[in-house]
């Protein structure tokens, strides 16, 4: 199988670690990867600001990039999420539906398609999870507290497969962070604040690094944190599940 | 009154968010209401299938509305109950006033109709003359304050006992300082107790209306509602259309449901059923639209017409929560609230949209399976296709848009912004900067993924 | 046109596509009987049970509990303790009652809320006027689901109908419960064993 790397654009110019981290992750699983260059964004930042009838370009963009592999795989819960909902191109039509079938977000790639059992990673510190919105509740990469349905968490499965990792609890398992695309510089008041007590939940518990599936809800975690000159660090699942 | 001309979300919840002790006690307070909602919900096994069945009842009232609302009309009239209809808010301004005055009456009790907010009734009627004393101990509160309600089941849930204390010290002489809400509670008991049993008229909302029965069911944990209409010689019941159901039995999907979806309890404490007037007394029951149909012919947002008026997209919504129902600037603030609103106005409610991070948490607890944040995406685009974005951000978009169409611009973009990263960054970490005034910028590494990419894999 | 003939054809030119009714299909799940669960509830929302043999019981009971009131209105032919009202009351004239005896045609555990209609209650006000109330339900009257009870009411013609569960209440005040809003301040429930 032949799986294409979808990097998500924040991640391509502010945290190449993070793809850098993804792309072995998936070699390392056996996986031919390859990054087609001419990438740039998923278009969700001008969708989710009601611009969708602008992204057409950036849709054929996409479709151009990504056709014809057997899997396109994204380190980022929300993009994945994007692509496959609001993926369009009036002229490619199938072609855009391929790649809605086939796009993956990373951790339900290795779950669900790889369906690695366990991982040669260490990672001996105290982590709290934060299960960004659109991965959990969109993708279902693991169960929502509003729901009574029985609790499963793919990214949990596979954190748990890092030697040394401790979880911590929170008291509030999956609120948002606040991060919201442009919502965080247009509602930067409400952001910040829902950011903050995302921080505080994980800092009470004893966290030392917070995690998740999406960098974007990190960076801004983590713009906060340092704004605290706060010890806590965030890190990017993708690179504890291929740490040593 | 509070004017909210002007305002919008993002100014309203900024000023919210000063106070941030206030801030922490509002989340925490609603947060705890989410909780006991849970605690109620996963209490019961078949709680999913109780929301899929209400939903598809809900979907079927909808697909039948006309056809229910004859029937109500039929059937109520029947009973006894003089059925009115009411195109739009002042209709049914009118419609209510016109009955207070035929009976020469100019006082009124009032038990929560959220309707009735949306109507601006009160205001209407006070310009007629009309006394209106809300009978909920929450809307009373604020009634006093001037302040319109804050949460469409727990109208002063942004008040501390101490604004209270103030407010009825202040109105009912109460003591000066005793913020005891037992004692503040009994207060009103007897405040009010007085105005139902002097009150000659008595208007309430509607829970819900059976379309078979021609009956009509009032739920309220006081008994305001039942206080005033039994003992008045009219009570005057308003609804939205859309808040019939087919059958009787449905009742017992929907009072299930309810309140645990609200505050986590089994049921509220009076789940009142109308069905004829009590001897003597006239009942009327005022079918409102007031833009109604025009959100059923609206395909992507008809299904908002499903709700129950739970607020547990309020509860558990966290933007909400950290910027309190008046930031809304509506009758019926929160996520649904911000799916109804632009139907009524879009430029007036275009920012309400807005006012979410599309996290998807309201669309789980709705009762009715509403799809919430997908409505929420799909009114930015039509909001953004009618105009009602600034020319700033329109701009901003076309930019964004043509940068991210072209790898090459998109390259350069991302190189030149991590260059002033390193080397300007006073340029961006200032002031004008939105994200820079609570938050540190990342850090720009020396190349980007592609950069990385092309020296070490290709 | 007028209001009514505008607003139905704009509903009707605006209603969806037909999706059906759907079956309601629930059962009852309970493993407790149904009178200790209802006791059970009914302690949580703040109100009181007895489980009775006989009448003569729940007349003790109330002889004991309220010592207090001074104006009883009972309306079950078998307590002898209280006043029997009329239909034709001025339902005003209740505003001094201190307890209320009713009975109900049922209960529902899952949320204790007992059935009563204006069958049972000649003045509609009565249940909520009165200061403290109390109800009297036999034990085999006690169901477990909302569906069971409307299963039970079907067709039940009235003029008013109302489910009451538990004493009247707010939390209006910074979520703190207070018992006691407008309706009654108590409410105590009696469950006859033996009819």
């Amino acid at each position: 199988m032949i799986v294409a790397l979808f990097v998500p654009c924040y991640v391509d110019q502010f945290y190449p670690q993070v793809a850098i981290a993804s792309l072995e992750l998936l070699e390392k699983a056996g996986v031919e990867v390859v990054y087609p260059p001419k990438q740039t964004c998923c278009g969700q930042p001008m969708a989710n600001s009601g611009f969708e009838h602008l992204a057409n370009s950036c849709n054929e963009l996409f479709i151009n990039n990504f056709s014809g592999f057997d899997y396109i795989v994204c380190p980022s819960g929300s993009c994945t999420l994007h692509i496959k909902e609001h993926l369009h191109a009036d002229k490619q039509e199938e072609k855009a539906g391929e790649i809605r079938r086939r796009v993956y977000e990373l951790t339900e790639f290795l779950t669900d398609v790889l369906k690695i059992e366990q991982l040669n990673a260490k990672f001996p510190h105290k982590v709290g999870m934060h299960q960004s919105c659109h991965g959990q509740r969109g993708l279902r990469l693991s169960q929502m507290s509003e729901l009574n349905a029985p609790a499963f968490s793919k990214p949990g499965k596979l954190l748990k497969m890092v030697e040394g990792l401790e979880l911590v609890e929170l008291d509030r398992v999956d609120e948002c962070c606040g991060f919201g695309g442009t919502f965080c510089v247009a509602e930067e008041a409400v952001s910040v604040k829902m950011g903050k007590d995302r921080v505080e939940d994980h800092i009470k518990h004893g966290a030392e690094y917070i995690t998740g599936g999406d960098m974007s809800c990190l960076m801004h975690l983590e713009g906060i944190l340092r704004r605290q000159n706060s010890k806590v660090k965030v890190k990017h699942i993708a690179e504890i599940l291929n740490s040593q | 009154m509070t004017n909210y001309a002007d305002k919008d979300h993002a100014s309203l919840a900024e000023k919210f968010n000063v106070d941030e002790p206030r801030v922490n006690w509002h989340d925490e307070t609603l947060w705890w209401v989410r909780v006991k909602r849970d605690k109620a919900s996963k209490s019961l096994p078949e709680w999913e299938l109780l929301r899929e069945t209400a939903s598809q009842i809900k979907n079927n009232v909808l697909s039948n509305l006309s056809e229910y609302l004859i029937q109500f009309e039929e059937e109520a009239t029947r009973n006894g109950i003089t059925v009115h209809w009411a195109a739009d808010a002042k209709e049914h301004n009118e419609i209510v006033h016109g009955l207070l005055q035929k009976h020469g009456i100019t006082r009124m009790v009032k038990s929560k109709s959220m309707l009735t907010e949306e109507c601006h009734l009160n205001e209407y009627l006070q310009q007629q003359g009309i006394e209106v004393i809300d009978t909920d101990l929450g809307e009373r509160i604020v009634q006093m304050r001037k302040e319109p309600p804050s949460h469409i089941v727990l109208p002063a849930i942004h008040l501390k006992k101490q604004d209270v204390s103030d407010t009825f010290h202040e109105h009912l002489h109460t003591e000066k300082g005793n913020y005891d809400p037992q004692f503040l509670t009994h207060a009103a008991r007897l405040h009010l107790r007085e105005k139902f049993l002097t009150g000659k008229l008595a208007l309430t909302g509607v829970n819900f209306a059976i379309a078979e029965t021609g009956e009509f069911v009032v739920c309220t944990n006081e008994g305001n509602a039942d206080m005033g209409a039994h003992l008045a010689d009219i009570h005057i019941a308003c609804m939205g259309i859309e808040k019939l159901l087919p059958q009787r039995k449905h009742l017992s999907v929907f009072l299930r449901l309810l309140a645990r979806s609200a505050t986590g309890q089994p049921i509220t404490t009076y789940s009142s059923h109308f069905k004829k007037p009590r001897k003597g007394q006239e009942m009327h029951v005022v079918l409102v639209d007031n833009g109604r149909s025009i959100q059923l012919g609206r395909k992507d947002f008809r299904n908002s017409l499903k709700c129950i008026r739970c607020a547990a997209c309020f509860n558990t919504c966290p933007v909400y929560r950290r910027s309190g129902g008046h930031s809304y600037h509506t009758a019926v603030a929160g996520p649904i609230g911000s799916i109804l609103a632009p139907n009524i106005d879009m430029k007036q409610y275009a920012d309400l949209p807005f006012a979410s991070t599309l996290c998807g948490s309201c669309s789980n607890v709705c009762p009715v399976k509403i799809d919430i944040h997908d409505q929420l995406y799909k009114w930015r685009q039509v909001l953004m296709k009618e105009g009602y974005g600034s020319t700033v951000k329109k701009m901003g978009m076309k930019g964004m848009t043509f940068t991210l169409s072209h790898p090459g611009v998109y390259h350069f973009a991302g190189n030149a912004g991590r260059w002033v990263l390193r080397n300007a960054s006073f340029i961006v970490n200032n002031k004008l900067n939105p994200w820079y005034k609570q938050r540190d910028m990342p850090s720009p590494p020396e190349e980007s993924f592609g950069e990385w990419y092309k020296k070490n894999r290709k | 046109m007028n209001s009514r003939d505008k607003i139905l054809e704009a509903v009707k030119s605006s209603q969806p596509d037909q999706r059906p009714l759907p079956q309601l299909q629930f059962e009852s799940y309970n493993t407790t009987d149904a009178p200790t669960a209802f006791a059970n509830v009914l302690g949580t929302i703040g109100g009181a049970t007895h489980f009775v043999n006989s009448y003569d019981e729940i007349e003790e009971i109330i002889c004991a509990e309220y010592t207090h009131a001074k104006r009883i209105i009972t309306v079950c032919s078998q307590i002898k303790t209280g006043e029997v009202i009329s239909s034709d009351i001025d339902p005003h004239s209740l505003e001094d009652v201190d307890l209320a005896i009713i009975e109900a045609h049922f209960g529902v555990a899952e949320n204790a809320a007992l059935w009563v209609t204006d069958a049972l209650v000649p003045e509609r006000v009565l249940p909520f006027i009165t200061q403290q109330l109390a109800v009297i339900v036999k034990k085999e009257d006690i169901l477990f689901t909302m569906h069971q009870a409307y299963e039970r009411i079907g067709n039940m013609d009235y003029g008013f109908a109302t489910f009451i569960a538990g004493p009247s209440k707010t939390a209006d005040i910074e979520q703190s419960l207070v018992l006691g809003a407008h309706g009654p301040k108590t409410m105590r429930v009696f469950i006859l064993l033996n009819a």
